[in-house]
């Protein structure tokens, strides 16, 4: 009879097993390495000036104060105008849709969009948005090319939200004899905002992240705003785009301060989204 | 009335989307055929040089098109064995406080933005390249020394670049498994490694190869991070070559191109989007073919 | 009667929840014994002692002794991975692998070292007549397994417990997710597997365990109540709680 009593010892168990540790070793180390190396680089040159005041022939100043003014003003216009459209889209497809072909499109024609590469949004924005409307080099044209952008993140996550409203709220308003929009903004939305959220954060990521766009479309100006709305049609270069041309003009140390600044910036936004995520249980259904 | 209007906004805002495509489609057509036509197809996407501002300008990508598509597949050769173990740790061997370490630190790699690997790029990776450049052709008159800033400082820039996306999506696939066919292996007799490669991966094969097309689009199509250490020549994409890829190819010169080097950038972007729109058809019909199996 | 197992105070503890108290008993060779009782009370945990398949719970404790063929199924030097060899399982939903049948049988014997494809031909062919499915299934063998139907599919799983040549077989309420016709079938494939495998079958339905065991063991909240034979069991309960369980009173 066999007998239990007979460790197997298997080799091929023991290399995958090794295997998998090392490769989650790797990333973990490339990851930690990647921030230390920011931080050394980058903390015994920090100053306040870098952070407080903008690029100044006239001045004699070298700070991105300008880059953060102007890295929120794209994510500001970028987000007031996807916002609405994407979450309109969900609402389309969520609660209106009746025909499956039409949403198929629809959603392949989202999937796309996120597929696209940033330096083609960055062509067609310059030649669209930029020749073709006459909106040059402008922040107005990066929002607009980046809303295009953004669009599926804001779309898919606004639907999740919606999608995960029990359909018991939709059949209690319903009862009640409420029409469509009115139970879509009264109980459907307010239930749905923390998915709605957690997507507008992670939007705001890749806004703050994106520079191959933004080159091409808002263009690389540092001057402080001289009006609060106009500047919207002015050139302004974003903290990424600041970083990039440090960066070729050997500027490492301006170029790894500003890493920093944005590292930081998005581990923030990813914790502001897990805690908004946890906080209203978002997945939790 | 008010319903009436709030549907049609919708309809519109939904609508947006396909004009969005639809446009960029256009556009990218409208702006990249024109230097076909003018410097013809077969010396654009066939040539070998690339000289735009000489007497006899030549406008050959080749060399480009052979750069980004062996590019891409290395950075996912590298890519996929790392990223697919990493993937199983998360979803079927760590315990509960590692798999929280280790998905924030994918998810840091994920949102760091490109310039950032760019930077480090330069400055970590192209002088280790260099100084295995330097031991390699030490001894030879005829390399052209790149520092660092070659086709193998781009591709492990690109293959670090697509392992959160690899990983997510795979993870994700691996979860996706439903639990009794882990416990009906393990009751067969099979080790947990056994069953993680024998019923596990092989279940979330289409997930697995979904992460895969996923990881192929997001390196053809990445510009910044590779900017400053592909090297920015144009040559065949051997490893300590200075070489340029289809997106750094159109970076790097669209400032200050004008005529029909102008117009050659576009069609380069309508290279770019073609090789994008084929990744976009491969997925979606696998996907479809996914649902259909179900 | 030969004793296949004995089970000598096997206490088991979720965290704090005593879940199995002190359970003593003889599993005897070449027959069916059955395990009833309510809801919760213990007997599904119970069964998966025997396969070691508890190792995988978080927060379990077992004392007590599990002799298999007078081997202590936890003494270390025990691989679980044979273990589970020589003890099988099968599931109350029926769940194939997303392979074909071939590959859904041949699994068990693949990943314990068979490599021949002849070899393997033969243990599917000889397992799937076993389980009383070959017939059906012959001209078919490779396509998916999750075409089949829901008594095919635990017919499928039974012959794919059976390819790796098992002596004990282990079923956590086999039938409780399939039609009358499909269960009596498969009561009946158990009824001939009995004549080569020792079988121990949790099940909820009294009349089952009534049909086709030979010895049966009442529990109640974690504790084994009475064990005897099948008819004295149903016919003459010694105590009151296995007779109340018996005449419906409750469950």
């Amino acid at each position: 009879m066999n007998s239990l009593y007979n460790k197997k010892v298997r080799y091929r168990d023991e290399v995958l097993k090794a295997l998998i540790y090392l490769s989650s070793l790797l990333v973990f180390a490339l990851v930690l390495m990647m921030i230390v190396f920011i931080l050394v680089k980058a903390l015994p040159y920090l100053n306040l000036a870098f952070f407080t005041t903008a690029k100044s022939t006239l001045k004699g100043t070298d700070g991105i104060l300008s880059n953060m003014i102007n890295t929120i003003y794209v994510i500001v216009v970028t987000l007031l105008i996807a916002c609405p459209i994407g979450i309109g889209g969900a609402i389309y497809l969520s609660e209106y849709a009746k025909n499956q072909k039409f949403v198929e499109i629809i959603s392949f024609a989202l999937e796309v969009l996120s597929g696209i590469p940033s330096i083609i949004y960055g062509l067609f924005g310059m030649i669209f948005f930029g020749e073709k409307l006459g909106l040059g080099y402008s922040i107005l044209n990066g929002s607009l090319t980046l809303s295009l952008m953004i669009l599926p993140i804001l779309t898919r996550n606004a639907q999740l939200a919606l999608s995960n409203v029990p359909q018991s709220y939709r059949e209690a308003a319903r009862g009640i004899g409420a029409q469509k929009w009115y139970m879509i903004r009264t109980v459907l939305l307010p239930s749905a905002i923390p998915g709605i959220l957690t997507g507008i954060i992670l939007a705001m990521g890749r806004i703050v992240a994106e520079s191959a766009v933004l080159i091409f479309t808002a263009g690389a100006g540092y001057f402080m705003p001289s009006s609060i709305l106009g500047h919207i049609l002015k050139s302004g270069g974003t903290l990424t785009v600041r970083l990039y041309f440090e960066m070729n003009n050997a500027n490492y140390s301006a170029a790894f301060m500003i890493a920093l600044l944005l590292v930081v910036v998005v581990l923030g936004m990813n914790a502001l989204a897990k805690w908004i995520a946890r906080r209203f249980d978002v997945n939790g259904g | 009335m008010i319903e009436k209007g709030a549907a049609a906004i919708f309809v519109g805002c939904a609508l947006l989307s396909i004009i969005a495509v639809v446009a960029i489609t256009a556009y990218m057509i409208i702006a990249g055929t024109p230097a076909l036509k003018q410097v013809g197809i077969t010396d654009i996407l066939f040539g070998t040089i690339w000289s735009p501002s000489s007497a006899n300008p030549q406008f050959g990508i080749l060399y480009v098109i052979l750069t980004s598509i062996i590019g891409t597949a290395l950075a996912v050769l590298l890519g996929v064995p790392v990223g697919l173990l990493s993937a199983v740790f998360l979803s079927e061997i760590a315990s509960e406080k590692w798999r929280k370490i280790l998905k924030s630190a994918v998810e840091l790699l994920a949102g760091i933005p490109s310039v950032i690997y760019g930077l480090l790029g330069i400055i970590l990776i192209c002088p280790a390249v260099y100084q295995i450049e330097l031991a390699i052709y030490k001894n030879d008159p005829t390399h052209q020394f790149t520092g660092g800033a070659n086709f193998i400082s781009a591709v492990l820039v690109l293959t670090l670049m697509i392992l959160p996306t690899l990983i997510n999506i795979t993870e994700t696939s691996l979860k996706s498994v439903p639990m009794h066919y882990r416990t009906s292996s393990l009751a067969l007799g099979a080790t947990k490694i056994q069953t993680i490669f024998k019923v596990v991966i092989p279940t979330a094969k289409k997930g697995i190869m979904s992460a895969v097309v996923l990881g192929v689009g997001r390196a053809i199509g990445e510009t910044m991070a590779i900017l400053s250490v592909a090297g920015n020549s144009i040559n065949l994409p051997l490893p300590f070559a200075s070489v340029r890829f289809l997106t750094t190819a159109i970076a790097s010169e669209m400032s200050y191109s004008e005529g029909l080097h102008r117009q050659v950038l576009f069609t380069i972007g309508l290279v770019l989007f073609v090789f994008i729109m084929i990744v976009n058809l491969v997925l979606s019909h696998m996907m479809k073919q996914g649902e259909n199996n179900e | 009667m030969d004793s296949k197992i004995q089970v000598n105070q096997v206490n088991l503890y979720y965290g704090s929840k005593h879940a199995l108290k002190n359970v003593s008993m003889e599993i005897p060779s070449h027959q069916i014994t059955a395990f009833i009782g309510p809801s919760g009370c213990g007997k599904s945990t119970f069964l998966k002692i025997f396969n070691r398949m508890q190792d995988y719970v978080d927060n379990v404790k077992i004392s007590g002794d599990i002799i298999l063929d007078g081997e202590n199924i936890y003494d270390p030097r025990v691989d679980p991975t044979i273990l589970r060899k020589k003890v099988g399982m099968v599931f109350q939903q029926p769940n194939p692998f997303p392979m074909s049948i071939y590959d859904n049988v041949a699994y068990g014997p693949r990943v314990h070292g068979i490599k021949n494809k002849v070899k393997l031909d033969a243990i599917v062919r000889e397992s799937l007549e076993q389980a009383a499915l070959y017939e059906e299934v012959k001209d078919r063998l490779y396509s998916s397994a999750l075409g089949l139907s829901g008594g095919q599919q635990q017919r499928l799983c039974i012959a794919r417990c059976l390819a790796v040549k098992p002596e004990v077989i282990l079923l956590d309420e086999p039938t409780s997710a399939l039609d009358p016709i499909s269960t009596s079938k498969i009561e009946e494939l158990l009824m001939t597997l009995k004549e080569h495998y020792t079988i121990i079958i949790v099940t909820h339905n009294m009349q089952q365990a009534a049909r086709i065991s030979d010895k049966t063991a009442f529990f109640l909240l974690g504790e084994m109540i009475e064990y005897n034979d099948t008819m004295e069991i149903f016919a003459n309960p010694k105590d009151k709680r296995t007779e109340d369980y018996i005449t419906g009173r409750f469950g």
